[in-house]
């Protein structure tokens, strides 16, 4: 089967850099898969899950925030972070979970909107972490 | 001639600090290794960012974003980054100086200057002003991107709703362990990115992109990531430059004190051969009266 060239690079370095049969990740307008040879192409990229597929063997990523660049058979993952499932630390992402639900919940009483939105995120990273984590347990 | 004793105190107190500085100059280098580490792996994130906005700016016209709106410049903000401590040499210094002569060119052109510092050093020396918006500072030990998103947004609002019509960095690039040099940059607005290479051969590509969301939305989202990545950089820039300038400072004073025991040491031995000399001179004196 063709493969594509896949990457991720976050600030702290490189994450990812091999050949996939297929990639899947959450794009601003949904979830987007990617096959080889795909056409130019460049979303933005929420806060999510990420697999890509490698002779039957699927991997999960927890990514956030950024972007992704298709071209000349290379996609290309520039996010603030990427964690692959199997790293993920579940209890500290539970806890992390209900500590932005508390946050969020405290913020809206007080009317707070940067301390929401910033726990809001904080929400989406860690219910990402979580998602990863179970994917690949499962997987 | 300075007492014996005198002499002897001085020069232990010399080698302490001397031991001190080595110290220092150790810790130094150990954590530039560190710095120059996370420095070098943003390296790629940088370069392929970069290289996408250009893509991306190149396809379209500076249109109607708010972080690359060009204005009657009457406000100015400077943010300056140093770290937060001292003992580096001249490094913290020669960026105020730059910092505070742009203040001085932009208020001769009759333009208002703030000042945002990322650093201790900075904000210390530009109190004294009362220009300063807003500080943050003992955050450069251990910085994370958060801190970086935070200052870039906050400087985004404020260029957004009028506080500031245009923004410059200034902060020290590290060049190599033995150079660091102050840098400018200008931060805001965005300019539309172009490379050497002419243009042109960009569009062709552009052309052929599917965009998802539009490309305007997406720069929406990119311009502010980009602002982020920018002063990212600089504080990494300024992280390991720190450690490289206290490396150098801290080697030059651990030097300086082996002279300065050299030379006490040869004053020592003077010291104590007068007095021996003297000693000689009482007991030959004595000896020869009891002799008379």
């Amino acid at each position: 089967m063709a493969t594509i060239n896949l990457e991720v690079v976050t600030p702290t370095g490189p994450v990812i850099s091999t050949d996939v049969d297929i990639v899947t990740a959450p794009g601003h307008g949904g979830e987007f898969g990617v096959l080889a040879n795909h056409a130019p192409f460049l979303s933005t990229i929420k806060t999510g899950t990420l697999s890509f597929k490698r002779d039957r063997e699927v991997k999960y990523l927890m990514v956030s925030g950024g972007f992704a660049e298709v071209s000349n058979n290379k996609i290309t993952f520039l996010v603030e972070s990427a964690e692959y499932g199997y790293d993920v630390d579940v209890d500290r992402a539970i806890s992390a979970k209900e500590r932005a639900l508390k946050r969020i919940a405290q913020a809206q009483q007080k009317g707070e909107q940067i301390n929401l939105t910033r726990a809001e995120a904080a929400l989406q990273r860690a219910l990402a972490r979580i998602q990863a984590a179970e994917n690949s347990r499962q997987g | 001639m300075p007492g014996l004793k005198d002499v002897k105190t001085k020069i232990t107190g010399v080698k302490k600090t001397s031991q001190i500085t080595k110290a220092m100059n150790m810790v130094a280098s150990a954590k530039l290794r560190g710095a120059q580490e996370k420095m070098e792996s943003f390296r790629p994130y940088t370069a392929k960012f970069t290289a996408a906005m250009g893509n991306l700016s190149g396809g379209m016209e500076g249109g109607n974003l708010p972080l690359m709106e060009a204005r009657d410049i009457s406000n100015v903000e400077i943010v300056v980054v140093t770290s937060d401590r001292g003992l580096c040499g001249s490094f913290n210094s020669a960026i105020i100086t730059m910092a505070e002569k742009l203040m001085l060119k932009y208020q001769s052109e009759g333009k208002d200057v703030s000042f945002v510092c990322v650093g201790k050093k900075a904000f210390q020396y530009f109190r004294k002003t009362g220009k300063v918006r807003k500080s943050y500072n003992d955050i450069m030990g251990t910085f994370q991107m958060f801190n970086a998103r935070e200052i870039s947004q906050d400087l985004a609002a404020n260029f957004i709703s009028g506080g500031s019509d245009h923004v410059d960095l200034v902060y020290g690039k590290f060049h190599s362990v033995a150079s660091q040099k102050p840098e400018r940059e200008e931060l805001l607005p965005i300019k539309p990115i172009t490379d050497s290479e002419g243009s042109t051969q960009k569009t062709e590509i552009t052309g052929a992109y599917t965009y998802e969301p539009e490309p305007g939305e997406i720069m929406e989202v990119l311009l502010p990531l980009y602002l982020n990545v920018q002063i990212y950089h600089a504080m990494l820039e300024v992280g390991a430059s720190e450690h490289a300038a206290r490396m150098t400072a801290m080697d030059n004073a651990t030097n300086a004190c082996k002279d300065m025991i050299d030379q006490l040491t040869l004053l020592y031995n003077k010291a104590r051969q007068s007095a021996i000399t003297g000693d000689l001179m009482d007991i030959v004196g004595g000896a020869e009266a009891l002799k008379g």
